[in-house]
């Protein structure tokens, strides 16, 4: 019983780590809180619905096909609405966001109608023997993929040049510019790669709760976007943790039969943090030049 | 205010060379000013009993009202303070069950019936005024709360702690009755038997006086403060601006009048639910305020104006008018970052000014400075 209701927060809080991950990637680079990333795993769980229940085609296609999908949209949204904003006010962007956010929203209920659409399974297993344990199989390979996921993406910032790329643009976006490097295809870059996250986190979202509806996004947005800002926004560690220590504060609350008060918890949980330290758990402070 | 000027007097910058300008006295412009807003109010509720308004589109008219005084409050914290805060809708729902619940429990100590509210009689007037400043109170004191540890955050962290503030509001209003016990705010199935107070004089009067309250409070030393503080917040505690009180009295003061504005909104409605107030709601107070343009007020007035009636008007293609209007949003913040208005407010004042010194701006000025809007007046009522 411990050991599932541990695995039940392991896997909730991978979901919202993986969702964490994109928001924070997307504001480190242009310090934008991209509220339509919650929207992007909506639009992969209904890639995956389409494809397999629709088309009737192989899950494996279903998730390469879900991927590939929130990678365009979320690359398509910053060329669309963000870029021709990149030196306006940055509220004015957060607006935009809200807008990207709405019209995404909007246009799946217009499209697939309001009522949620069942996903099909992904895959027969539903347990594994683990060390004499019999564990949920889709739990088990969610951390797994976040751990995976979460390891390949340090790789790409800490090795590649595309990831120096992106950490000298979010440090200085002008320095880097003058140095050479693409400032716009470093921000796509980052788009992609976040929005990708975002859609293997659909993948596991709707193995885990079988279902696509047009405002799915809001909520799991919403609190992913609290864990990315628990963990220090800007940090890929932060992030992992802030997503896995809110997946457990919510499996908790409900565990000890309190889950009216689930969301309460998780923000109140969130004010406690940055009371704390105002910038998160691994934020940078950042000192004002005058 | 206490500018003391002669009735015609030179001032500083005139249109021609040595010419004098002449300005209006203060009590004129406000004489002028409340003029104009009680003929808007007389009209409007000549409008109405005479029957050219019909009782939808009165509702429609008091609904606009109320998002006005929202869309102006926010402005407050946005467009003067320069802070971002996206739990406006929580106060809104402290104002809102506030006041219900106090009108509720009023009439029932004093029987007061629901007909009363209505019709109107006095002892029902008195009952509503102390509901919507005890509505306000609420909300006031939940912005102490919220803002004395947020504006310790900087910029979206201070966002995202008013968003968990107002988010945990919504789940207190929609619990507390089933774990606590208490018979306060009627849970999820929503608060009901609020009179139907609301009425076209009384919301326009709420906005007229709010508008009002904040423009002098703008006008004042403590709206310079602020806006010095938006403008640069270290140069500003340099020069001996008490920044924490100021943002907070700023937050409070925001929170206040959305507070008034959600017990309007209690007695227009009927019936509060916390699902009503979440996060949406928020957004969509945040949205008037910045297609408007931040700190103008005239800006907040129009937009919230126009996004109340539009979605009213495309009722017959409710399919696509939120695709719409996120288009809206995203085409007008890429062509006009800024805003509809800019920073730009209306000035009747200004306006008559401009007449009386023949100043009008299709006319050539060969040596006056270009008009910088030193002279920003807002009348009340727009």
């Amino acid at each position: 019983m411990f050991i599932t209701q541990v695995l039940n927060g392991l896997q909730l809080g991978s979901i919202y780590a993986l969702v964490a991950l994109g928001y924070t990637m997307v504001y480190g680079i242009i310090l934008l809180l991209n509220f339509a990333h919650g929207d992007i795993i909506m639009v992969g769980a209904y890639v995956s619905w389409l494809v397999m229940a629709q088309l009737g085609l192989p899950p494996v296609l279903a998730i390469v096909l879900s991927v590939a999908a929130c990678t365009l949209v979320g690359v398509l949204i910053d060329k669309v609405a963000y870029a021709p904003l990149r030196n306006a006010p940055r509220l004015s962007i957060l607006i935009t966001a809200i807008g990207v956010s709405y019209f995404l929203e909007n246009g799946a209920q217009l499209v697939f109608g309001a009522d949620a659409k069942v996903v099909p399974a992904y895959t027969d297993l539903t347990t594994v023997q683990v060390a004499g344990l019999t564990l949920s199989f889709p739990s088990v390979l969610t951390v797994l993929v976040t751990i995976a996921a979460t390891v390949a993406l340090t790789l790409v910032v800490q090795k590649t040049k595309l990831g120096k790329a992106m950490r000298a643009v979010s440090e200085d976006m002008g320095a880097a510019r003058l140095m050479g490097i693409n400032v716009n295809s470093t921000i796509s870059f980052t788009f992609a790669v976040g929005s990708a996250l975002a859609g293997i986190g659909a993948v596991l979202y709707a193995m885990a709760y079988t279902q696509a509806n047009p405002t799915m996004g809001m909520m799991l947005g919403t609190k992913a976007f609290v864990a990315a800002v628990l963990g220090g926004i800007g940090s890929i560690p932060g992030a992992v943790v802030g997503g896995l220590l809110v997946g457990f504060a919510e499996v908790f609350v409900n565990a000890i039969g309190l889950s009216v008060w689930k969301d309460a918890v998780v923000f109140l949980l969130l004010i406690i943090v940055l009371v704390v330290r105002p910038t998160g758990i691994f934020g940078r402070t950042m000192s004002e030049k005058v | 205010m206490s500018e003391k000027r002669p009735i015609i007097s030179t001032g500083g910058r005139g249109p021609a060379a040595g010419g004098a300008r002449r300005t209006l006295p203060m009590p004129a412009r406000y004489a002028i000013n409340a003029i104009v807003v009680l003929v808007l109010l007389v009209l409007g509720e000549l409008m109405i009993s005479g029957g050219a308004i019909n009782r939808y589109q009165s509702t429609v008219l008091e609904q606009v009202g109320i998002y006005i005084i929202l869309a102006v409050s926010l402005n407050i914290a946005t467009g003067y303070l320069g802070q971002l805060p996206l739990g406006h809708a929580g106060f809104m729902s402290m104002g809102a069950y506030g006041c219900s619940i106090f009108i509720i429990r009023m009439s029932e100590f004093l029987g007061v019936g629901a007909r009363d509210f209505v019709t109107g009689t006095p002892m029902a007037f008195l009952i509503v005024i102390g509901g919507l400043i005890v509505g306000g109170l609420c909300a006031a004191i939940a912005g102490i709360i919220i803002g004395i540890p947020a504006l310790r955050l900087k910029g979206d962290y201070l966002a995202i702690i008013t968003l968990a503030f107002a988010e945990i509001i919504r789940v207190v209003m929609l619990n507390i009755d089933d774990v606590l016990g208490f018979e306060l705010t009627g849970g999820a199935a929503g608060l009901t038997g609020i009179p139907g107070f609301s009425s076209f004089l009384l919301v326009f009067g709420c906005v007229a006086v709010v508008c009002f309250l904040i423009h002098t409070m703008m006008k004042s030393r403590h709206g310079r403060a602020i806006l010095a503080i938006r403008d640069n917040e270290i140069a500003a505690e340099a020069t001996g601006v008490n920044t924490t009180y100021y943002k907070t009295l700023a937050f409070v003061v925001s929170a206040f009048f959305a507070g008034v504005a959600g017990g309007l909104y209690a007695g227009c409605v009927g019936v509060l639910q916390p699902a009503v107030f979440g996060f949406m709601k928020s957004i969509e107070i945040l949205v008037m305020v910045v297609l408007g343009g931040m700190g103008s007020m005239l800006g907040s007035a129009i937009s919230a104006t126009v996004l109340t009636i539009l979605p009213e008007a495309l009722r017959a293609f409710s399919e696509y008018r939120m695709i719409a209007y996120a288009v809206v949003l995203i085409i007008v913040m890429i062509f006009r970052p800024q805003g509809l208005l800019g920073s730009y407010d209306f000035s009747l004042s200004r306006i008559i000014e401009r007449v009386m010194n023949r100043d009008f701006p299709w006319r050539k000025r060969n040596d006056a400075p270009a008009d910088t809007a030193e002279e920003k007046e807002v009348s009340a009522d727009v």
